[in-house]
């Protein structure tokens, strides 16, 4: 695990279910797993959910990663929604292939509720290919947006 | 909302010609909206942005209805430029109200923006292949790709075959002798970004396309998209540094050349074996103007038929999604009944000369209960010419149509 005084810590998107990622991160971190932490998680209800525009968003407001996660297929809460979400993610993947982003910056991962473990290893690798990869191509936007974000209030 | 800028919507209401409205209500008459049930009315607009009420302009989302299609400036007695007027609305009011609630979860939006800013190498002209001749940085002709590569990759379900209309077009050029410049470093010509009021997001786009074909030394440009073709004749005029290009819809350029392709002028035929129906997309028509271009290429295509429908040219419904602003019931309503419409003709085959006729209207016909009743096989202009040519490789054989 890399101290997050790394030269590069990225800034990571990860989009988590309800019911499977979600809870797998809650194990990790009750389990008092170890990862490193740059990454801000957004829960939506299912995979099926994550949709080409939040990912795009993600990345054009300066996101240098962005992880999607869901149950396992076949043990999806609602049945399929996670056979949704991999048809979305082939369209997000191929418009960013045209666009030009590098591939390894988006990922699609099956975490189960129990996958502590798991979580943390997905986090730690894929925050280490993309600390690898450096800033994403639209990081330059990320000041201007936590600045919107900051003069709005963060809601809480 | 309301209280200061009220000096801005004056001039743009004095810029539209709004104070010529005569309250006639002959655009919310004829809106295609209005005509299938929204609530939508051009005329209450109008008379709202004359009176400065900004809270009135943007109640219920109206800023962002509209269709843009022109058909209400086409009826408007006073000549009062309704589609501009909500064009620049968009612009005036974006920052302090409306933040549009983008149809595709904005994702197209969000990739104009993104290839606004750059930053990236684009891998954008997969659709080439090794048959077609084209030039990467320099040459005399421009051909602008648009997203037509995006297109194909976002809407999978739709069975879109967008940049099969770009090769088509591509393959026209070359056999008409020219082998044009299609650039990687193309941009998204920003049309939607201003359309949704993204004035500043649209001028980065802007400059840099209009610097990207300077630098290629293209004295014509051509394109396959309507909305791209009005953007550059229109929207990106003041951007223009040295020569103007010429600017022409690929339409256009195979009429232009129907000697060297082998195509009759008027050498359709009557009664041919196949007869097909024609949308008018409203960049294309209305807003620039062009109706004869496609009709005398559909006309030159042996043993094709063109029928029209009830309301064509400047009459036509457009597909009711050009601006990616918003999307609704009525606006499928429009989409089902103008299928219905080509449908009635007796066409096999809705042809079209703008992506995002056939992206609007595919989605339509993906309705399980209407499949049947509306279904029909669609085609861009470009395509079915070369087809056509294909099959009747050679000037001779023209000679035999009845």
């Amino acid at each position: 695990m890399t101290p997050p005084s790394a030269a590069f810590n990225p800034h990571i998107v990860v989009f988590a279910c309800n019911w499977c990622s979600y809870a797998g991160a809650d194990t990790a971190g009750v389990s008092r797993i170890a990862h490193q932490p740059h990454f801000r998680m957004i829960r939506v209800m299912c995979s099926g959910r994550i949709q080409p525009g939040f990912v795009f968003r993600a990345f054009e407001n300066g996101a240098d990663g962005v992880l999607v996660s869901g149950c396992h297929l076949g043990d999806c809460h609602y049945v399929s929604g996670n056979e949704r979400a991999v048809e979305q993610f082939a369209k997000m993947k191929a418009v960013l292939k045209i666009l030009g982003m590098e591939e390894e910056r988006l990922r699609l991962e099956w975490i189960s509720a129990a996958e502590g473990v798991r979580f943390a290893k997905v986090i730690d690798e894929f925050t280490d290919r993309v600390r690898a990869l450096g800033p994403g191509p639209f990081a330059g936007t990320r000041a201007a947006t936590e600045a919107v974000l900051a003069g709005t209030g963060s809601g809480s | 909302m309301s209280g200061n800028g009220s000096a801005p919507l004056a001039a743009l209401a004095r810029d539209s010609r709004s104070w010529a409205c005569y309250d006639c209500g002959k655009c919310t008459a004829t809106c295609p909206i209005a005509r299938v049930g929204g609530h939508y009315s051009p005329r209450r607009q109008v008379l709202a942005a004359l009176a400065g009420d900004r809270e009135a302009l943007v109640a219920g989302d109206a800023l962002l209805k509209c269709l843009t299609c022109g058909l209400c400036q086409e009826r408007c007695p006073a000549q009062v430029a309704y589609t501009d007027l909500v064009r620049e609305l968009r612009v005036l009011m974006r920052k302090d109200v409306a933040e549009p609630e983008c149809p595709h979860g904005g994702s197209l939006q969000s990739i104009m923006r993104m290839m606004g800013r750059g930053g990236t190498t684009q891998d954008r002209l997969g659709w080439i292949g090794p048959d077609l001749r084209t030039e990467r940085t320099t040459g005399a002709v421009f051909y602008w790709a648009g997203c037509a590569a995006y297109y194909d990759a976002f809407f999978t379900e739709y069975e879109l075959a967008i940049t099969d209309a770009s090769r088509a077009a591509v393959a026209l050029m070359n056999r008409a002798g020219v082998a044009p410049v299609v650039s990687a470093d193309e941009r998204c010509c920003g049309h939607d970004l201003l359309w949704n009021g993204d004035h500043e997001g649209f001028e980065r786009l802007a400059k840099h396309n209009v610097d990207l074909v300077a630098a290629s030394g293209a004295e014509t440009l051509v394109t396959s998209c309507a909305e791209c073709l009005r953007t550059w004749a229109i929207d990106y005029r003041p951007y223009f540094g040295g020569k103007v290009p010429r600017m022409l819809h690929v339409t256009q350029f195979i009429a232009e050349h129907a000697g060297e392709l082998g195509l009759t002028p008027g050498g359709g035929s009557a009664g041919g074996a196949r007869r097909v129906t024609y949308q008018d997309p409203c960049r294309l028509a209305r807003h620039l103007g062009i109706y004869e271009a496609p009709r005398e290429v559909l006309h030159a295509l042996p043993q094709l038929e063109l029928v029209e429908m009830g309301k064509s040219r400047a009459s036509a419904t457009c597909c009711a999604g050009g601006t990616w602003s918003y999307c609704d019931r009525y606006a499928k309503k429009i989409q089902v009944d103008r299928l219905r419409e080509a449908r009635a003709t007796g066409a096999e085959m809705l042809v079209t000369a703008c992506p995002k006729c056939q992206i609007h209207f595919r989605c339509a016909m993906k309705d399980p209960r209407l499949g049947d009743d509306i279904g029909i096989v669609m085609r861009d202009v470009a395509q079915l010419a070369l087809e056509a040519l294909g099959r009747f490789p050679t000037p001779a054989s023209t000679a035999t149509r009845g």
